[in-house]
């Protein structure tokens, strides 16, 4: 009875490829759509407990002065704390090729030592203190004051090189910066964006600020993450009244702030994927209807060689699902394949993200797709009457 | 000769179920497709009509946003008594030294927060603009402690109800009134006076943007040249139209981009659709179209007349796809616009142009998935089809 089901696949080729297909690009959009979700979720990960996050109360884009720092540090239980600034630069060589710039300072690398790895650098020049915890690998950029450290993906997407001067221009802070790259890193984690560019943070407050040191975040990394929300709090408390106040997050809860602001496109998103589930149901239905429906003559030869009504039923059934199932297999598992670790969101979300249940929601959409569109008509052939059957003439 | 176009009309009815399934799955599709154009529509429409054609922003140099730029308090007083500003009937020129600044503020009936656009005006502003109409309320009192809210934001954010409190800093704005503005991306943005909200807001002495109503608006160049060469400066001079139309570029474009992107797959996979029923419905009249080459059809009209046939059924399901994206128009979404890295609120905008695209869209995938089955049909023998 399976032969009869893949002889009846081979009958019409064209018929099964074309429905394949369709519900292979089906299956295929869903679950990039779905990765788009994924990875929206994934950025809120990014971002860990333990590591907390200060920036101006009002917003993001409004500064905190340097000088809360000391403060800062001197809170029980903050182990590290450095300074990152966005720093917004185009590429003239390239002015849509967007990518995310920070101003870090020197405790950065090693707070983040965890989630990065250097994969290239520059020797040093010279022989030159490292900060506790950062990897060594990074003396060379730490010796030059306009150099800067490029993730790995951007790298190649740019065509640069290790040891390249490149010049950015900078659109809150005016002017031509050039840069050298120093080192390359891989990231760790996958949830770390590796299409970042970090240089020095003195470099920007000495030449884009005219030495006004003005912070637009501060990362915090504890002495034990348990204890993160009475840091934060105690941070805050001691800001509240001060111009201007803080406001002090975990790193993940600031990352989900950003996720907050896409508004309602994952909803729109959502909704799409279910529209497109739709109309595929529709089309393989009416596929397997219409194959069906040309061979209710072949049906009631088969009833009359002994076939039950059950296994006619099952018979189309299984061709359907083996359509459908085919198809959503491919899709599913290309999207996973295709879309996973592209970054096509800048800097401002990590790598795409297709998760493995989203694959698997798209192989079962599949099968559903298949036993629904298979129902009706099997349900037609197993109901047959042998003589109307033959007595059929289309 | 060509096969009559009444044949085709017939054989479409003939078979209801199966054209009313595939002219569904293209609708669905194009359905889709409006719906991304009527998004990339609204965006950009609330950020090309701000602004008037007669008014010039200015910027500092290199500025690509409002919030990225700057001009101090002595370069906006310089610009203030620019021959080229216009003069309004009280004898004060007319123009507004704006502060522009992006507050972090609680979503209503959703989680998290989101950044909205802070404007500190100079009470000329509204007359500047022009369209701004208070909905709610009334204008704020220059000099006091008191904002507008955009009524499009006012649902989507916690305080924003006139009588409310809002507060920055140290301080509590209460919100006095509710305005539109003619659809533009102002309708995203809570207004006050400059004077007011920069001391509370540690920004004294320092602006964002400076905007003018020109007397000679067609002397635009000459004035850009002008006040870009001015040493004291180092400003630059834009349209206030072509500004903001810009800003609108980096978010419609990915939309039109992850729009065109699923529309060509979902595209990908009508056509296979529509190939298919049209596969089966050639298939199942092999005897029929053996007879209208008997009778003397050329194949060439064998061809046009299925491929009409599939393009009627696609535009059916082009018309349907219109019909049931109606609902969308007038829907407000909204998203960060991360030119401006505030909240914009924007209307799904169907215009009777994307429609049109959209039927032409279908026909279009009718055409392609019905041409292969049409030259099958038009190619095949005459003998074994007559005797099949």
């Amino acid at each position: 009875m399976f032969k009869l089901v893949i002889v009846n696949l081979f009958r019409n080729p064209l018929r099964t490829f074309l429905t394949m297909a369709s519900v292979m690009v089906a299956l295929f959009l869903f679950c990039t759509l779905g990765g788009v979700l994924d990875t929206l979720q994934e950025s809120i990960k990014v971002g860990s407990e333990s590591r907390l996050v200060v920036r101006n109360k009002i917003s993001l884009v409004q500064w905190i002065p340097m000088a809360y720092r000391q403060r800062i540090e001197a809170v029980p239980g903050v182990k590290r704390c450095a300074v990152q600034n966005w720093f917004g630069a185009s590429d003239p060589a390239d002015a849509r090729g967007f990518f995310a710039q920070f101003g870090v300072d020197d405790p950065y690398f090693a707070i983040y030592s965890p989630d990065i790895e250097i994969v290239q650098s520059s020797p040093a020049q010279a022989a030159g203190g490292v900060p506790e915890g950062a990897d060594p690998k990074l003396a060379a950029y730490y010796l030059e004051r306009t150099a800067c450290v490029v993730g790995e993906k951007l790298l190649l997407k740019k065509g640069w090189k290790l040891g390249q001067t490149i010049t950015l221009a900078g659109t809150i802070f005016p002017g031509n910066w050039p840069f050298t790259i120093r080192a390359v890193y891989r990231a760790k984690k996958k949830s770390f964006g590796e299409e970042v560019m970090f240089f020095h943070y003195k470099y920007l407050s000495e030449k884009g600020m005219s030495g006004q040191e003005a912070v637009g975040t501060f990362v915090l990394e504890l002495s034990d993450p348990s204890q993160a929300s009475t840091v934060l709090n105690a941070i805050d408390s001691q800001f509240e009244n001060a111009a201007p106040a803080t406001l002090t997050e975990t790193e993940q809860a600031f990352q989900a702030g950003f996720v907050s602001m896409y508004g309602n496109i994952p909803f729109v998103l959502r909704v799409i994927g279910l529209a497109i589930v739709f109309s595929i149901l529709l089309i393989a239905a009416n596929t397997m209807m219409t194959s069906i429906r040309e061979r209710t003559g072949e049906f009631g030869v088969l009833k009359t060689l002994g076939f039950t009504d059950g296994q006619v039923f099952g018979m189309v059934v299984l061709e359907a699902a083996v359509i459908t199932l085919g198809g959503g297999l491919i899709g599913a598992l290309g999207a996973k394949f295709a879309v996973d670790g592209n970054a096509i969101f800048g800097g401002f979300l990590p790598p795409m993200s297709v998760y493995w249940n989203t694959v698997f929601t798209g192989i079962a959409i599949a099968l559903v797709i298949g036993a629904v569109s298979g129902l009706i008509p099997a349900m037609q052939a197993s109901r047959l009457r042998i003589v109307d059957a033959l007595r059929r003439v289309d | 000769m060509a096969i009559p176009f009444a044949y085709n009309l017939r054989s479409v009815t003939h078979r209801p179920v199966s054209t009313a399934t595939t002219a569904l799955g293209i609708g669905l599709t194009v359905a889709i497709y409006i719906g991304a154009l009527a998004l990339a529509a609204g965006f950009k429409a609330s950020l090309v009509t701000t602004g008037s054609p007669d008014n010039a922003i200015v910027l500092r140099k290199g500025a690509d946003s409002e919030i990225s730029s700057g001009v101090s308090l002595d370069q906006s007083n310089i610009l203030k008594a620019d021959p080229a500003v216009a003069v309004g009937p009280d004898g004060r020129p007319r123009a507004s030294a704006e502060m522009v600044i992006v507050v972090n503020k609680p979503r209503l009936g959703q989680k998290g927060s989101s950044n909205i656009m802070l404007r500190g005006v100079d009470p000329a502003a509204a007359d500047l603009r022009g369209g701004v109409t208070m909905v709610a309320g009334r204008m704020f009192t220059p000099g006091t402690d008191e904002v507008i809210v955009a009524k499009r934001i006012a649902g989507r954010f916690a305080n924003c109800n006139v009588g409310d409190k809002l507060r920055f800093e140290q301080r509590d704005f209460t919100v006095v009134g509710q305005f539109t503005a003619g659809g533009s991306a102002f309708e995203s943005e809570i207004w006050g006076d400059a004077a007011v909200l920069m001391p509370a807001l540690h920004r004294e002495g320092y602006f964002q943007t400076f905007v003018f109503r020109m007397k000679n608006p067609e002397q635009f160049a000459a004035i850009k040249k002008r006040i870009e060469a001015d040493p004291r400066l180092s400003l630059e001079v834009k349209k206030e139209r072509d500004f903001y139309a810009a800003q609108s570029e980096l978010f419609s474009t990915l939309i039109t981009a992850i729009g065109t992107f699923i529309t060509i797959i979902m595209a990908i996979g009508a056509v296979f659709g529509a190939a298919n029923t049209m596969y089966a419905s050639i298939g199942a009249r092999t005897r029929e179209i053996a007879t209208l080459l008997v009778l003397g059809f050329g194949p060439g009209a064998v061809l046009v007349s299925f491929v009409v046939e599939s393009v009627i059924i696609a535009v059916i399901g082009g018309l349907v796809g219109c019909v049931l994206s109606l609902p969308m128009n007038g829907i407000t979404s909204s998203t960060t616009n991360f030119q401006s890295f505030s909240e914009m609120a924007f209307q799904f905008r169907i215009t009777p142009a994307i429609m049109l695209q959209a039927l032409v869209f279908s026909a279009l995938l009718g055409l392609v998935g019905g041409f292969f089955p049409a030259l099958k049909a038009s190619r095949q023998s005459l003998s074994s089809s007559l005797r099949g």
